[in-house]
């Protein structure tokens, strides 16, 4: 029996690297230190042993030398080929993602464009106050959760990064700081908030209007109650903000997947940079899988794009909407799909997963999912963290290395690209 | 083996005291050597401009603030499009471009070593990431140190060899290869929205000056024995005025190295304002030129401006959201733990526009202004003055007064009663030029004994072969002929491989990451250090352990060990 102690998990955008594996016989018998949600993945079974592909309706085992020729010839021969997925596997398979997208013509992007994508346009209109989670710990004494519920969704962000963890500048951090929640109900983070602001679904845009006007000294076209909000509380908030040392908003898919989508988000946003000229703010995504903030600083350095690239026409392409991929597949005009390391299975519109089913899809990913019944083929491999590893950021940008802890004969994602990527570059001559 | 010889090429090597000389450069296994067999290929550069590869050693192309300043820039994205072609990638992006784009940029006005100039410590492995990507030139970087509160505290508590084993390990950890201060003491004030405004006066909680952060580094930095000096940002960027605080700053560094300077001032034009605002914004290059001349130890780079669109990046937080509040663009921020800040802004500069204008004749003042060239290196912060590919163009107006009157005369003239630029009449020579793109950079970061930045036997095979014929061209009327010759090379030699013929890049995968380790015995290594530790694990928000820079991320480097007191 063997104890690794600063093993990154790989679930949540926390990325959280304290964490404790007992390891006995090549095998994970404990997670110590991580939520119930890293320690499921970590204890996690149901993985394929073998590739595995349809025929005539039926799952066959197939050898991985099969599974890459049949993966080759499928996007070489597709017109309009996309390349999903990415925030579930590391940077250095991400990398080779591109190059071989490149190569092909395709159409590549990640889970983005179905979470955050609309905080990153906002950033693109207006930019992004933001700062490390290590700056919001050490001097943050106001706290504000807007559209998002980190007790369920993000166990430890409180623990580690905000409402209990200690300060540098702060002697009692826990006493010292006030939380903010602001939501459509009362989730179990606003049960713990200081002041929990419901917002009528739908609301937010005009609630956060509010404040830049109140923090603007315009609180007297404020009327009464704004979405649901009274304007007392409102003004309530507007002085906490102002009055806080360092004040750090977080938000979630309730802000950005909600009616306004990217509007809410730059409001939010200039709300932050005024509040920059009273005292010091910052405003953080919260990023839902472990390495999607890592596939848009990929995509970035590699093609000028955080997300849905287009490379139909040789040069980079950027339109989400257009050139996302929920939008090529619901528009048919996909004819072969490879999803690699996430589920759209489970997350897509019902008429983007139908298509999914009439087009050749293959799956990259060590466990069965909800795309899996979709796919022609899938090609189990490592698990980030278990037994593969790599590159990956979090939420905030910090870059981590993510280690394994297990030996086994699955390739990693970065090896099993490469292969298919070398078999391209052999067919086509290059 | 491989064997090349050049032959013919009129060779300029100001480090070697070749002035101007028509002959051959042989070439072995990546090396410059003596001679070579009869089976080397041959590259004719008879009547073309033969020059080490040349060094940028302040640029902004690898690392989270250049690629944010990508991912919230579309816009820019768009203006700088290319196609995969042969063995080039697609790239993207004008005055930020993606990792291929400035690596085959570069390639194209033959470049071939690049100092990132500021990383942050926390984020090390996303520079060290971009710059595997980054193929066709070796790669180092500014680690920063501004904020750092162990360096902080060291400094208050007067204990410089402490001071210098924690650079030492953050160096080591991070991979870095020097000493960035950027805004020394503003940055850590930043995190609660302050700045430092004098360096006289003492920030808050470290109660540390920025003066007495400086001086500490740069003692620090010399125990240590690196290769390069202390590399400073001045405080009060771009303030009106700020021009006091410059010299006051240069009267602070002491002279500690005989070997090269003591201090390298970065982007000095932007350090260079006189007046009280923006009304009476004016030039004060002469008063900062006449204090470098009279400082050896002292190297600056122009961070000279040019006219256009570009984006500012900087881990000056502060003067960053102070632009912004002129500019009302677009305003990114991002504070780092393991304490820095960065900010970016896309900004337009113009002709037209007063302020502008004079910031651009600064930066050529001060080329011409200070008399040693191997003083004032030419860089254009890039992207902050003007992106890279700019520079031929800056050659050009150092080259040619001509030109430089000719550009004046589209400025807003009142820029006439503001700046000294008219009545300098110093033109450039093709050694100066040699010397202000590569030779000063090669001493000023202490890589000539690592083979940069010379062509004697021994040294790197980093040559730029340049289609253009200096015995038939006058650089004074000629400048069109200067800006297309510096912009292309015929040949970009990169350990002995042409990397860019022409401009159409090869794939190489030669770069490698210069980096330092200085020795330091165990009771100065942090990393054994319990309070170091303590204070590591309990304030930031990743372990220790999972903290420096794996093996995996400098797959090829160069480890420069020091040797040092400690």
């Amino acid at each position: 029996m063997q104890k690794i102690e600063d093993m990154v998990c790989t679930f949540c955008g926390c990325l959280c690297d304290d964490v404790t594996l007992t390891v006995e016989n090549n095998m994970i018998i404990a997670a110590d230190n991580c939520c119930t949600v890293g320690n499921a993945k970590f204890m996690g079974k149901n993985r394929l042993k073998t590739p595995i592909r349809k025929k005539d309706g039926a799952w066959e085992k197939v050898s991985y030398e099969e599974a890459i020729d049949y993966t080759v010839e499928t996007l070489l021969n597709a017109d309009r080929p996309l390349m999903f997925g990415w925030s579930g596997t590391h940077g250095e398979a991400q990398c080779i993602g591109i190059h071989m997208n490149e190569l092909i013509g395709g159409v590549i992007d990640s889970t983005t464009s179905v979470c955050h994508g609309p905080s990153i346009l906002a950033i693109q209109e207006v930019g992004h106050p933001g700062c490390t989670l290590g700056q919001v710990k050490n001097r943050a004494d106001l706290i504000i959760y807007w559209g998002s519920n980190p007790v369920e969704g993000h166990p430890r962000h409180m623990s580690r990064y905000t409402v209990y963890a200690d300060g540098y500048f702060l002697e009692n951090a826990f006493k010292e700081r006030k939380v903010i929640v602001v939501d459509v109900r009362e989730t179990e983070s606003a049960k713990i908030a200081d002041e929990f602001v419901r917002v009528k679904p739908g609301g937010d845009y005009a609630v956060l209007s509010a404040l830049r006007a109140i923090v603007r000294g315009k609180g007297d076209v404020v009327p009464e109650s704004v979405a649901g909000v009274s304007r007392e509380q409102l003004f309530r908030v507007a002085d906490l903000c102002t009055s806080c040392k360092f004040g750090a908003l977080f938000f979630g898919l309730g802000l950005t997947m909600v009616k306004g989508k990217y509007k809410n988000v730059s409001n939010a946003i200039e709300l932050v940079d005024e509040l920059n000229r009273h005292t010091k703010f910052t405003l953080t995504p919260m990023r839902g899988h472990w390495n999607v903030y890592g596939s848009n600083e990929v995509f970035t350095w590699m093609t000028g794009y955080p997300y849905a690239v287009d490379f139909c026409r040789g040069v980079a392409f950027y339109n989400p909407g257009e050139t996302s991929a929920i939008d090529i597949l619901a528009r048919k005009e996909c004819d072969a799909c490879l999803v690699v390391a996430s589920d759209p299975g489970a997350h897509f519109p019902r008429a983007c997963v139908e298509h999914l089913k009439d087009i050749p899809t293959i799956v990259i990913d060590p466990f069965q999912s909800l795309t899996t019944p979709v796919a022609d083929l899938q090609i189990p491999v490592g698990v980030t963290g278990i037994d593969a590893e790599g590159a990956a950021y979090r939420m905030d940008g910090i870059p981590l290395k993510v280690n394994k802890v297990l030996h086994s004969d699955y390739p990693g994602d970065a090896e099993i690209l490469s292969r298919i990527y070398e078999r391209m570059m052999e067919v086509k001559g290059q | 083996m491989s064997e090349l010889l050049i032959k013919n090429g009129y060779v300029i090597d100001p480090i070697n005291n070749i002035h101007g000389e028509v002959m051959d450069i042989a070439v072995r296994d990546g090396k410059i050597v003596e001679s070579v067999g009869s089976g080397a290929e041959i590259i004719d550069a008879h009547g073309m401009l033969t020059l080490p590869g040349g060094i940028d050693s302040h640029t902004h192309i690898c690392g989270t603030k250049v690629n944010f300043g990508r991912y919230m820039s579309p816009e820019d994205m768009r203006a700088g499009r290319t196609t995969r072609i042969g063995d080039m990638h697609a790239t993207s992006g004008y005055s930020v471009p993606t990792t291929y784009g400035n690596s085959y940029r570069y390639a194209r006005m033959g470049y071939t070593t690049l100092l990132e100039g500021a990383m942050a410590p926390m984020e090390a492995r996303h520079t060290h990431e971009e710059f595997q990507y980054t193929p066709l030139q070796d790669c180092m970087a500014n680690t920063l140190f501004d904020g750092n509160w162990q360096a902080l505290q060291a400094i208050h508590d007067n204990d410089i060899k402490r001071l210098a084993g924690i650079i030492a390990w953050y160096l080591t950890a991070s991979r870095g290869f020097s000493v960035k201060l950027t805004n020394p003491g503003g940055t850590e004030a930043w995190g609660f929205g302050h700045d430092a405004t004098c360096i006289h006066k003492r920030i808050e909680h470290f109660n540390v000056s920025p003066r007495e952060i400086i001086t500490g580094m740069i003692e620090a930095n010399e125990m240590l024995n690196l290769p390069h000096s202390v590399h400073l940002h001045c405080n009060n960027l771009g303030k009106p005025g700020n021009y006091l605080c410059t010299l006051d700053t240069y009267n602070s560094i002491p002279d500690l190295n005989d070997k090269r300077q003591s201090l390298y001032s970065t982007h000095v034009q932007y350090h260079s304002y006189g007046g009280t605002s923006w009304h009476d914004f004016c030039s004060k290059a002469e008063d900062i030129a006449r204090s470098v001349n009279a400082k050896p130890h002292i190297v600056i780079d122009t961070g000279q401006v040019m006219f256009g669109k570009t984006t500012t990046m900087t881990a000056d937080g502060p003067m960053e959201f102070n632009l912004y509040r002129l500019y009302h663009n677009k305003w990114s921020n991002h504070d780092v733990e393991l304490e820095t800040g960065s900010g970016v802004i896309p900004v337009l500069y113009r002709r037209k526009n007063l302020v502008n204008a004079i910031m651009w004749a600064i930066g050529l003042e001060l080329a011409l202004l200070i008399d040693s060239p191997w003083q004032c290196i030419l860089a254009t912060d890039n992207p902050n003055g003007a992106p890279f590919v700019k520079y031929p163009e800056v050659m050009a107006l150092l080259m040619s007064s001509t030109y430089r009157d000719a550009e004046f005369a589209t400025v807003d003239p009142v820029t006439e009663s503001r700046v000294s630029l008219p009545a300098l009449d110093r033109e450039f020579d093709w050694e100066e030029i040699a010397i202000v793109t590569r030779g000063a950079q090669a001493r000023a970061l202490g890589l000539v004994d690592h083979g940069k930045g010379h062509l004697a036997p021994g040294a790197d095979a980093d040559i730029a072969i340049y289609p253009i014929d200096v015995s038939s061209t006058d650089p004074s009327k000629e400048y069109e002929t200067i800006i297309n010759g510096f912009a292309t090379t015929d040949y970009t030699i990169k350990m002995g491989h042409v990397v860019s013929r022409k401009g159409s890049c090869s794939v190489d995968h030669s770069n490698r990451t210069f980096w330092v380790r200085p020795r330091v015995s165990d009771n100065y290594d942090m990393g054994r250090d319990p309070a170091f530790i303590d204070s590591f694990n309990k304030y930031y928000s990743i372990r220790m352990a999972n903290y420096p820079v794996q093996e995996e991320y400098v797959k090829r480097h160069i480890c420069i060990e020091t040797e040092t007191s400690l």
